[in-house]
C-alpha cells in the first residue's frame, strides 16, 4: 500500500508537465498558500492540544473511562479499548499513542487489538476536524454538525466490536 | 458549541485534578502542552505545505476537474444546490477523493479551501449553511479505503495478518457515515431556511 502516495504525487506532476503547466512555479505558489493555511489553524490546534493534555494529565480521562466501562461491557465493547475510544474524537496523535499501547499490552491480533484497529480505521478526530474547518472561516453556529458526528463515532464503536466478532473470531 | 466544549474540558480537568491530587502533573501540562502543540504544528507544516504545492499543480493542470468528474455524480446528490463547475464543489470532490485514497494531509488543504469557498457563498455569515454541515460531517467520518498507516502499525507490532481488519473497517465506516449523513440531512431539512448563496 506504500506506493499510493508516491504514485499520486507522480501522476500529479506528470499530468501537469504534459498539460504544459509551469510545474515548479505552481508548486512554490501552493507551498506559500500552505503556510498561510497553517497560520490560520495554528491557534485552534494550540487550544485543543492544551485542553486534551489537561484531560489526560489531570486523570480526568481515567475517571470518565471508569464511568463508561460498565456501559461498554454491556454492549460487548472491550474495556481495554475504552481510553482509546474516548480520546479518538479529540486527538489523532493521542489516540494513536493509546492504540499502540493496546498493541503492546494485548497484541494486535487479540480481540482488544482488533477492535482498537477497526475503530481507528473507521472513525476520525471529530472535534479536531470540526474545530479546524469551522474555525478557518469564522463560523460560530455549527448547528447539528457535532450531533451527527458524535452519532457516527458511537456507531463506529458499536459496530467495530460486532464486526470483529463476526469476521475475525 | 466549541466555546462550551473547550471550557468544559479545561475547567473539568482542573477540578478533577484538585480532587485527585494531580495538581503537579497539571502544572507541568501548562508548561509543556503549548510547546507540544507547536511541535505538532511544525510536523504538520512540512507535509501540508508540500501537498498544497502538489495540489496547486493538479489545480493548474485540470487534474482536479478530471477527478471531480469521477466522483461528482454521487456527491451531487449530497450537494444539489452547488454548481458542478464551482470552485466549492471542485474542492469538495478533491477533498473526498484524497480522503478515500487515505491522503489525510492532502485532504486538509483542499477541505479548508472548500470551507472558504462555501463561506463566500454563505456571505461570510456566523451560521453554517447546509453544505458546510454535510461536508464537515463527511470529514469527521472516516472515508478511507486503505488504512495504510493502520496496517503498518499492526505489522510493526507483530500482527500475522495486518490487513485482516479491512472488511470490518469498511462495514464499520459505511455504517458510521450512513448514520452521520442521515442525521445531517434530517437536521438540514428541519432548519431549511439557512441557505447558501
Amino acid at each position: 500500500m506504500g506506493f499510493i502516495m508516491p504514485a499520486f504525487a507522480g501522476v500529479i506532476i506528470l499530468y501537469g508537465f504534459i498539460r504544459r503547466v509551469p510545474v515548479f512555479d505552481a508548486f512554490i505558489e501552493g507551498v506559500r498558500e500552505g503556510f498561510f493555511t497553517l497560520l490560520q489553524i495554528a491557534p485552534t490546534i494550540l487550544g485543543l492540544v492544551f485542553a486534551v493534555s489537561l484531560l489526560r494529565n489531570s486523570g480526568a480521562i481515567n475517571v470518565i473511562c471508569a464511568a463508561v466501562a460498565p456501559a461498554a461491557n454491556a454492549v460487548g465493547f472491550p474495556k481495554e479499548v475504552v481510553p482509546m475510544a474516548m480520546l479518538r474524537p479529540v486527538s489523532g496523535s493521542g489516540s494513536t499513542a493509546l492504540l499502540v499501547s493496546v498493541f503492546e499490552q494485548y497484541g494486535p491480533d487479540s480481540f482488544a487489538g482488533r477492535v482498537a484497529s477497526v475503530l481507528a480505521g473507521s472513525s476520525e478526530t471529530t472535534f479536531y476536524a470540526t474545530a479546524m474547518y469551522f474555525g478557518c472561516v469564522g463560523v460560530k453556529n455549527i448547528r447539528h454538525t457535532l450531533v451527527a458526528a458524535i452519532a457516527a463515532d458511537l456507531t463506529a464503536m458499536l459496530i467495530s466490536a460486532v464486526m470483529v466478532g463476526i469476521f475475525l473470531s | 458549541m466549541l466555546n462550551i466544549i473547550w471550557s468544559l474540558l479545561v475547567v473539568g480537568s482542573i477540578i478533577c485534578s484538585l480532587c485527585l491530587g494531580t495538581t503537579q502533573a497539571l502544572s507541568d501540562t501548562f508548561a509543556d502542552s503549548a510547546a507540544d502543540a507547536i511541535q505538532l504544528l511544525l510536523t504538520l507544516t512540512g507535509v501540508i505545505c508540500l501537498w498544497s504545492g502538489l495540489m496547486k499543480i493538479a489545480e493548474r493542470s485540470g487534474l482536479n476537474a478530471l477527478l471531480s468528474k469521477l466522483f461528482a455524480p454521487p456527491l451531487r446528490l449530497l450537494f444539489p444546490r452547488l454548481d458542478k463547475d464551482s470552485a466549492a464543489f471542485e474542492a469538495i470532490t478533491m477533498n473526498i477523493t484524497a480522503n478515500l485514497l487515505g491522503l489525510g494531509n492532502t485532504a486538509t488543504p483542499m477541505g479548508l479551501k472548500a470551507m472558504r469557498e462555501l463561506d463566500r457563498l454563505n456571505g461570510g455569515r456566523d451560521t453554517a449553511c447546509d453544505e458546510m454541515v454535510i461536508f464537515v460531517v463527511m470529514n469527521t467520518a472516516s472515508l478511507q479505503l486503505f488504512p495504510t498507516m493502520l496496517g503498518t502499525l499492526r505489522s510493526g507490532y507483530g500482527s500475522r495478518a495486518p490487513f485482516e481488519i479491512l472488511v470490518p473497517v469498511w462495514i464499520s465506516s459505511a455504517a458510521a457515515l450512513t448514520v452521520a449523513l442521515t442525521i445531517a440531512l434530517c437536521g438540514n431539512r428541519l432548519s431549511r431556511r439557512r441557505l447558501c448563496g
